[in-house]
């Protein structure tokens, strides 16, 4: 009998549409969130430039300063890289790119050097720990990105540098460019590039007071140069990752959309079939009737 | 703008706190107390945990407490940057108080697990938050 065929195809289709409505609600939540983490990482822009500007100026001043953080290290025994990724999945191969990225840099680096990973969020530190290789964990952050937490990966990093335990440190992170595209992109940390004021011609020459000196300032602002770049990437980072999962997510809701329209059509063939046999059935035993009776 | 303000912005990382005409502003430098008028020459001076203080073109005066960073100013623009920035009507008494105390425990303890340093500054940044809220300090 068809009609078992029928239901099994209605059985189907429902659960085909409860998939559809979770991933378009996980969609739209994505969406949401996603203007959420735009709007951070542009309430965090007025407080970075500014500290790039003043920082720029203050290297051009105080360009004979020494700092640990400055220097570059003749023997690099082992790099350190913090790796930013989602604490959850279902969200494209956002994830698996940040880490195809850090393996690919690790193996590419010529040198005969250790590394150690300071992964920030789950996916991260779930692969690097099967291979053995977490220096430090932070996850669980939310999706919120707190300065704090920024700030507290930084004081570890300097404190690792500091300590020589880490001789560079990049970070590794999904930037953003818009919410259908997101670059993975490693980005050096330690020792400090002080960003420069090249593309920005000085309008005019100021002669700032530097109290107490261009020298003591410069040495308070490095640490947290370090704070508001790993705030930075885990905001973009952040951004990036609702970005994936909501495209993600939509093609999810299509293709879900796809097989309901396909299992409708074969579902109505069956049906159309069935009636069909049922139709023949009829006829052909009426006609049987007829000859019969004649 | 009236003739003897100037604008003061108050930046944390995670957003602008404040941004407004002023009148003058105190603010807690490492080298003691720093106060900027109208037409200040142009300056950079790094800022400790403390209380800041700015005079409204009303006459009122506010304070807010915040936690390291530093201030530019040029063209009468004084930009603060600090770390962590809360207005005196926002903070939570308790709180600070609380933190006062825990922080005052742990100086006090002799234990080498404890991070004085990181102790000493979380007094100090309890301390500006009451200061900031105008609570007396015991």
């Amino acid at each position: 009998m068809a009609g078992a065929g029928v239901r099994e195809f209605k059985r189907r289709i429902r659960s085909v549409k409860n998939t559809q409505q979770i991933t378009k609600a996980m969609k739209m939540v994505a969406a949401a969130k996603l203007r959420r983490a735009q709007e951070s990482a542009e309430a965090s822009r007025p407080y970075t430039e500014t500290l790039q500007g003043t920082l720029a100026r203050l290297t051009a001043v105080a360009y004979d300063v020494t700092h640990p953080l400055l220097e570059k290290r003749e023997d690099i025994l082992k790099v350190g890289y913090i790796v930013v990724t989602a604490d959850r999945g279902l969200c494209g191969a956002f994830n698996s790119n940040i880490i195809r990225l850090t393996v690919q840099t690790i193996t590419e680096d010529t040198r005969d050097v250790d590394h150690g990973i300071i992964a920030v969020g789950r996916k991260g530190r779930d692969f690097f720990r099967k291979r053995g290789e977490v220096d430090a964990e932070f996850v669980n952050l939310g999706d919120n990105v707190s300065y704090a937490d920024a700030r507290e990966i930084g004081q570890y990093i300097v404190n690792a540098y500091e300590n020589e335990e880490l001789d560079e440190v990049y970070i590794v992170y999904g930037k953003f460019i818009n919410a259908l595209r997101q670059v993975p992109t490693v980005v050096k940390v330690l020792p400090i590039d002080p960003p420069t004021k090249d593309e920005e011609v000085e309008e005019r020459y100021v002669e700032y007071i530097y109290e107490p000196s261009a020298e003591e300032i410069l040495l308070t602002l490095l640490p947290r140069y370090i704070g508001s770049q790993i705030y930075n990437a885990m905001l973009e980072s952040k951004a990036s990752e609702f970005g994936a999962r909501m495209t993600a997510m939509g093609n999810a809701t299509e293709n879900a959309g796809e097989i309901i329209d396909s299992l409708t059509l074969k579902m109505n063939n069956v049906r159309q079939a069935a009636i069909t046999d049922e139709i023949l059935d009829i006829v052909g035993g009426a006609e049987a009737l007829k000859k019969g009776g004649k | 703008m009236a003739d003897n303000t100037f604008m003061l912005e108050i930046v944390t990382p995670e957003q602008i706190v404040f941004k407004d005409e002023v009148q003058f502003v105190v603010v807690p430098a490492v080298d003691g107390e720093l106060g900027v008028l109208v037409n200040h020459a142009a300056l950079v001076t790094a800022l400790t945990i403390g209380v800041l203080r700015y005079r409204e073109p009303s006459g009122a005066e506010k304070k807010m407490a915040v936690s390291g960073g530093f201030m530019e100013v040029v063209d009468n623009v004084a930009r603060v940057l600090a770390e962590t920035s809360e207005r005196g009507s926002e903070i939570d008494i308790l709180r600070a108080k609380d933190s006062a105390r825990r922080a005052r425990e742990r100086l006090t303890q002799r234990n080498e697990n404890i991070n004085y340093a990181r102790a000493q500054l979380s007094l100090n940044r309890a301390i500006a938050r009451l200061k900031a809220a105008g609570e007396k300090l015991d």
